[in-house]
């Protein structure tokens, strides 16, 4: 069935062409019949993209290799999992789905707003539409999964490093994310062009905003997994600039979800929340150049193809556009009020987004500084993690110290004594763990020490906020201590939800510092019944073993664990040797404590001929709080994100007679 | 095979066509989409001027109530907010009455 996806392919780009240009044409001249024809075309371009879509997965599902890129991703063998996940591992099925994704937010975005965008923000159908157009553009014209050949006996297989349970999630999380900023993008830039500068477009895209956030967070978290488990080097994040393309519009996106506040209480801070939101936008494009165009080697990186000249004219001239309009509507965004002291909430935001943005613009640079260098001087340079290290603690220890002052300075303006006062508890608890740390020997690493003293200092004023609201709420006679606690949070979600998205930030804190500034690292080659030591740890090799796998010959060492002189159980490290796809792939070992949220990693270097094998051994403290924090995470967005009935009423309110859509938003 | 994905093809096109041209075919007056109306507009400004008034007297309390804000600070703001709310509502009731006379004069035309 090629045939139907390619026919599904050009449909999808036929009807996406029209509703830019009759979208366009309708939103230019008012014209509300037309706009409804665009819209529709929108939403019958998602429908085709989705038959196309179900033919790739029919014909991965089928493994019919007449389909160059079944045959390129898959193998008989590969498990049925990993060949539908082959859907997002190669660069046609992951545009492919960048499509399906961006024309189903679409829709669904602008169904859910129809009243809206037809009375007033009749542009964000062509905008939206203009970058569907570009994808569809190279579906059908630069890199279509629909192109057939003889089908050979089998395929080439899968990457093995791509066979790994988190590479399923990971990519589709990412999409989520870098799709769901084009909604956001696309309503702000409506509003510009529609001059509808209120704050319909930030109520409409609030939750879109966050979904696409949180998405992108928890995708980072779990490429982050991935490399632990897969890579095998024994670390997290190691500032690839893959791992860096998806945190920059992270970081932005997290500037803009703190700003948008001050612009909703206040008034202000109206240019810069469209300046963030189309650079959140920009850089979710340039991530996915960079991970797709093979322009940078990468670990991540899977992709050698020739999209790149495309996709860099398409953010150039989105850059264009973005920077055009907003300079165009400069008089219409420009906010009377002004800031009223430097120690108020509003500045304690302006702050955390000038720190975020600051780092996202310097991981920028190291990003795109290898490609200035060999374009401008020809000399192939790399930016390493020692100039990211340093802007990371620059940048990034000021913004822990604001979460943890931020919450509790006031609106408008606040007493410096008032804020000591609140602050006193916090940085006495802070100090203590501090001294306590440094006792026990924590000051061999001294970021370390800094990080886990800033965390308890930030931790403190977490708790102590949902102490304080609980209480002001139980004296307004509230009933019992359970009920001002659950009302205080039903009553004011985005507050309480960023909280624990705060502490979900510090446990990683937390768990980054362990790993990496107190884990332990040993080799050395060991015979049968040799042993290496590692921290309180013991490892003692007791044999190898072979057996032939799904897709692979698995080779793996067997070692007895041995803990303060207590055996405490086996594990296995070794190598699988993938048949179709001739390579080799580490499988760590990882044996968890969960209590101490450490890990004992184990990597089998080299098997030998005489029966030995070279291990590394690695032990990493608090390791699992990293992943506990993705769940926290995710948790705290769910908080926020959770819709307010009483909030939906008095928008619904507000915006009677010009769109009640707007509240469902 | 082949014929089956022409078949569903074609189908879709059809469908597409369809879906895309009703609103084209739609009986009555049509009606100018994304113009802005000063009205409306202003309207919009004053409800968002409330709403935020009353959310920050709002966060004003409960900040003064969990401790964060000083009794000094909380006697020197609640007034200028309080005054901001009354100005709003003001200015609401103002542009209503308006709205009705308008509304009046067009009846009596």
């Amino acid at each position: 069935m090629p045939e139907l996806g390619r026919a599904a392919l050009v449909a999808a780009f036929g009807l996406i062409f029209y509703a830019v240009v009759v979208g366009g044409y309708a939103s230019y001249r008012g014209r509300r019949r037309l706009l409804d024809s665009a819209t529709n075309a929108l939403f019958a371009a998602f429908a085709a993209v989705g038959i196309a879509a179900l033919v790739l997965v029919a014909a991965l599902a089928g493994r019919d290799f007449s389909f160059d890129y079944v045959a390129r991703m898959t193998s008989r063998e590969l498990p049925l999992g990993y060949t539908l996940a082959a859907f997002w591992s190669g660069q046609e099925g992951s545009l492919l789905l960048w499509l399906l994704v961006l024309t189903g937010a679409a829709s669904a975005a602008i169904a859910l707003n129809r009243r809206l965008v037809r009375e007033a923000l009749p542009w964000t159908v062509p905008i939206i539409g203009s970058v569907a157009l570009f994808f569809a553009f190279l579906l059908v014209f630069v890199a279509s999964p629909f192109a057939t050949q003889a089908a050979p006996p089998d395929g080439a297989g899968m990457n093995p490093s791509l066979q790994n349970p988190y590479m399923i999630a990971h990519p589709p999380m990412l999409y989520l994310g870098y799709v769901g900023l084009t909604i956001p993008f696309a309503f702000a830039m409506a509003a510009l062009a529609s001059r509808r500068v209120d704050e319909r477009w930030i109520v409409v895209t609030r939750r879109w905003t966050l979904a696409a956030w949180t998405f992108l967070g928890f995708g980072i978290l779990l490429g982050a997994k991935w490399a632990y488990e897969e890579v095998g080097w024994g670390g997290w994040y190691a500032w690839d600039p893959v791992e860096n393309a998806a945190l920059m519009p992270w970081l932005v996106a997290t500037a803009f979800l703190h700003s948008v506040m001050v612009q909703e209480k206040k008034n202000m801070l109206r240019v810069w929340n469209v300046v963030l939101v189309a650079g959140a936008f920009l850089l979710s494009l340039f991530g996915t150049f960079l991970t797709r165009s093979g322009v940078i080697s990468s670990i991540h990186s899977f992709t050698q193809s020739s999209i790149g000249p495309f996709f860099l004219g398409f953010i150039a001239v989105a850059a264009a556009f973005s920077i055009a309009l907003i300079l165009s509507r400069l008089t219409l965004l420009r906010s009377k009020t002004r800031l009223e002291s430097l120690v108020s909430r509003e500045a304690a935001f302006l702050y955390n987004n000038l720190f975020l943005v600051a780092l996202a613009l310097t991981i920028l640079w190291g990003v795109i500084y290898p490609l200035v260098s060999e374009a401008v001087r020809g000399v192939a340079v790399s930016v390493g993690a020692p100039y990211y290290d340093f802007f990371a603690i620059v940048f990034g220890l000021p913004l822990v110290l604001l979460m943890g002052i931020g919450p509790v300075v006031a609106w408008r303006r606040a007493s410096l004594r008032s804020l000591a006062s609140l602050l006193v508890v916090p940085a006495g608890v802070a100090l203590g763990v501090g001294l306590v740390l440094l006792l026990a020997g924590a000051g061999s690493s001294p970021a370390g020490l800094v990080g886990y003293t800033f965390a308890a200092f930030v931790m403190t004023t977490i708790v102590l906020e949902f102490i304080r609201g609980t209480r002001a709420r139980k004296s307004l006679g509230n009933g019992g201590w359970w009920s001002a606690f659950s009302g205080l949070i039903a009553r004011n979600r985005r507050r309480y939800g960023g909280y624990i998205v705060h502490a979900a930030i510090i446990l990683l804190l937390i768990g980054a510092a362990g790993i990496g500034g107190f884990s332990t690292h040993e080799q050395g080659r060991l015979s049968q019944g040799e042993s290496l030591a590692a921290g309180d740890y013991r490892v003692v090799y007791t044999g190898s073993e072979q057996q032939r796998g799904a897709n692979a010959q698995e080779v793996r060492a067997n070692l007895d664990v041995w803990r303060n002189g207590e055996l405490v159980g086996t594990m296995q490290a070794g190598k699988n040797r993938y048949f179709a796809e001739q390579q080799t792939s580490n499988e760590v070992g990882i044996r968890t404590d969960w209590l101490r949220g450490e890990d004992l990693f184990v990597i089998a270097d080299t098997f030998n001929q005489d029966g030995s094998v070279f291990l590394k051994v690695i032990v990493n403290p608090l390791v699992n709080l990293i992943w506990l924090s993705g769940l926290v995470f995710v948790l705290g967005s769910a908080v926020a994100m959770w819709p307010d009935a009483r909030e939906q009423r008095r928008l619904a309110a507000r915006f009677a007679g010009e769109g009640a859509a707007v509240a469902r938003a | 095979m082949e014929a089956v994905a022409l078949a569903l093809g074609a189908l879709l096109a059809a469908a597409c066509v369809v879906f895309v041209a009703r609103p084209l075919l739609r009986q009555g007056r049509e009606e100018a989409a994304g113009a802005p109306n000063p009205e409306e507009e202003t309207r919009l400004r004053l409800l968002e001027e409330r709403d935020r008034s009353l959310a920050a007297l709002k966060e004003l309390e409960f900040d003064h109530r969990t401790g964060k804000i000083s009794d000094e600070d909380y006697r020197a703001l609640i007034g200028p907010l309080r005054r901001a709310v009354g100005e709003a509502l003001k200015a609401l009731e103002h542009e209503d009455r308006q709205d009705r006379e308008r509304e009046e004069v067009d009846a009596a035309l």
